[in-house]
């Protein structure tokens, strides 16, 4: 089977259902559609048992945070890459911020331990059964997770930093 | 590719491991010693924390501690105009910024769809190699250093000095070059660049032979690294291993091959591959390594395409100084761009490059703004270094030093 993003994608709706995968579209050549949290295990497992496919190579993991969408504020994306066909796709989750809950991926691959861990840090994302689920970069004092858009980046207080002069 | 191949001692290794698990849990009878390497120690070239249970000499475990000079680039990405965005690349792998800079250009350029002219990229290329060079050459001269041999370390270092005086040249900077512009180059190479570039070209061969000569086939250096700090295949891509530690064990994956970005297709050089993925491995592969970047310098720097050294990309790229002066339309263009005040189109790009140490991704969320809604970077560093306790659990403490610096892990990109 050639590796086109229309032949993997008809392959994986036709195994999980519509209803499973959906807003498919491709951004940059990189066929990106978003799944449940339901099913993102099977489903990354299934990329990496099928003989067609071998998509074996977990290449980065990467928090969103979309403060705008109701009840789908936070957003994880999986990239992951066959090396045996050289052939990319990008994987949505989205979760709620009240519940971000995800399973973790570290018993297929063993580097999103550290991947998870970063987005715990910095997102709030929680991965039920990962190893060893604590800060990684920030201080474990931290009470807050700063890559949340509510979180400025400039001290608010400083009045010498007006917008307008630095044309924001 | 091969992903069977296994590292000859696995069985033993295994042994090991299952002995381990049963000294671990008697911790308390006082048999381990607790060792604390770095935060700040010499030997781990970098600011790298690991708590070390120790059997006498054999480490039995270690709990990596890092974040150390973490500054928060992915945050402060998310409130910057695009163009200031590059010098904090630099500051992730120093040891090769300008492959940082142009992957992010890249990145950019990608969003936007800008495609620059064979001159730039040649040029990019040029510069990208020589940046590997630089970085390959501080990993394998410091990993001499480790193992005892100083001589090596600064003879090679005046090379690297060449390499910074060519940066300088192109670029105005030594070490965090910032070089480069979203569009294509700064300006074009010099008379004076294209002559370094040549005189290193003629130089560097005898000095790189002679520092290979002094190590490869060294007894004590063979000694210290054949075997140590070992990973099969099949656990690198686990680990999501990328560059030279991945090739080291025997998978040719390299991103200027299978995805070729800036003309590297238009190049005839090899992907050196090791077997075993040991420290001796990745000392070789990176020497090898160093002479096929070589040998894309001298094709580039042969054919180097006439033409312009930027986009025809106004609302992007910075207007010679002198119109801004002159002319109303690129004053205006002058203006908006250093205020920041050009909006990128909505979309999500990822783009990689084959970075000192593998490959450098930056995954791009545009939501139509003034800056990137997220700005995220795969960091080669970051994610193979959870590999480390893996790889020095059964050695001795030495060989964990030797492994450290023949990972190449360096802190600004581990930390971001």
């Amino acid at each position: 089977m050639e590796l086109t993003n229309e032949n993997v994608l008809g392959k994986l709706i036709a195994q999980f259902g519509e209803e499973n995968i959906f807003d498919a579209y491709d951004p940059d050549g990189i066929m990106t559609f978003t799944t449940n949290r339901e099913n993102i295990i099977a489903l990354i497992q299934y990329l990496y048992d099928d003989k067609d496919l071998q998509v074996q190579f977990l290449t980065t993991m990467a928090g969103i945070h979309f403060p705008d969408h109701k009840g789908r504020e936070l957003c994880m994306m999986y990239q992951l890459h066959s090396l045996r066909h050289n052939y990319r796709l990008r994987i949505k989750v989205f979760v709620p911020i009240a519940d971000p809950v995800l399973p973790t991926l570290t018993n297929i691959y063993a580097t999103a331990n550290w991947m998870e861990r970063e987005a715990y840090d910095f997102y709030g994302f929680i991965f039920t059964g990962h190893p060893n689920l604590i800060r990684i970069l920030n201080i474990e004092e931290m009470e807050y997770h700063p890559m949340l858009k509510q979180y400025p980046l400039e001290d608010q207080t400083r009045e010498d930093k007006i917008d307008t002069y630095f044309g924001r | 590719m091969a992903t069977d191949n296994k590292t000859a001692d696995t069985d033993q290794l295994q042994e090991f491991r299952d002995n381990r698990d049963l000294k671990l849990q008697d911790k308390k009878n006082e048999n381990l010693t607790t060792l604390n390497l770095g935060p700040t120690h010499p030997a781990t070239h970098g600011i790298f924390q690991n708590i070390l249970q120790m059997d006498g000499e054999v480490i039995m475990d270690a709990v990596p501690t890092i974040g150390y000079i973490h500054r928060a680039f992915e945050k402060i990405a998310e409130r910057r105009p695009f163009y200031q965005i590059t010098p904090l690349t630099d500051r992730m792998n120093y040891c090769s910024s300008p492959i940082n800079n142009m992957g992010y250009h890249m990145t950019v350029e990608k969003l936007l769809g800008i495609t620059i002219p064979k001159r730039a990229q040649y040029i990019r290329v040029i510069m990208m190699e020589l940046a590997r060079i630089s970085d390959h050459l501080i990993c394998n001269s410091i990993l001499g250093v480790d193992s005892g041999a100083f001589t090596g370390f600064l003879y090679v270092m005046q090379e690297r000095e060449h390499i910074y005086d060519i940066y300088e040249e192109v670029c105005g900077a030594r070490l965090t070059t910032n070089m480069g512009r979203i569009g294509g180059m700064e300006r074009d190479l010099s008379p004076k660049a294209l002559h370094l570039i040549g005189e290193f070209l003629k130089r560097f061969p005898k000095v790189w032979a002679e520092f290979e000569k002094m190590l490869t086939r060294n007894r004590i250096f063979i000694d210290r690294t054949v075997g140590v700090g070992a990973i099969s295949a099949e656990r690198a891509l686990s680990y999501g291993f990328t560059g030279p530690n991945l090739r080291a064990t025997g998978i040719d994956y390299d991103v200027r091959v299978m995805n070729p970005y800036s003309s590297y297709d238009d190049f005839e050089f090899e992907i050196p591959v090791g077997s075993k993925g040991d420290t001796y491995d990745r000392y070789l592969v990176r020497n090898e390594e160093v002479w096929q970047s070589l040998k894309i310098i001298e094709q580039a720097y042969k054919n180097l395409p006439e033409g312009s050294y930027h986009a025809d990309a106004p609302h992007y790229y910075l207007p010679p100084k002198q119109e801004v002066y002159t002319s109303m339309e690129a004053l205006i263009y002058h203006f908006k761009i250093v205020m920041g005040e050009i909006d990128a189109p909505k979309g999500e790009v990822y783009h990689s490059v084959e970075g000192g140490n593998g490959e450098l991704g930056f995954y791009l969320v545009s939501d139509g703004g003034r800056t990137p809604y997220r700005l995220h970077f795969r960091r080669p560093c970051f994610i193979y270094y959870q590999a480390y306790t893996e790889m020095i659990v059964g050695g001795q403490l030495a060989d964990a030093i030797l492994t450290l610096s023949s990972l190449n892990v360096i802190a600004g990109e581990l930390d971001a």
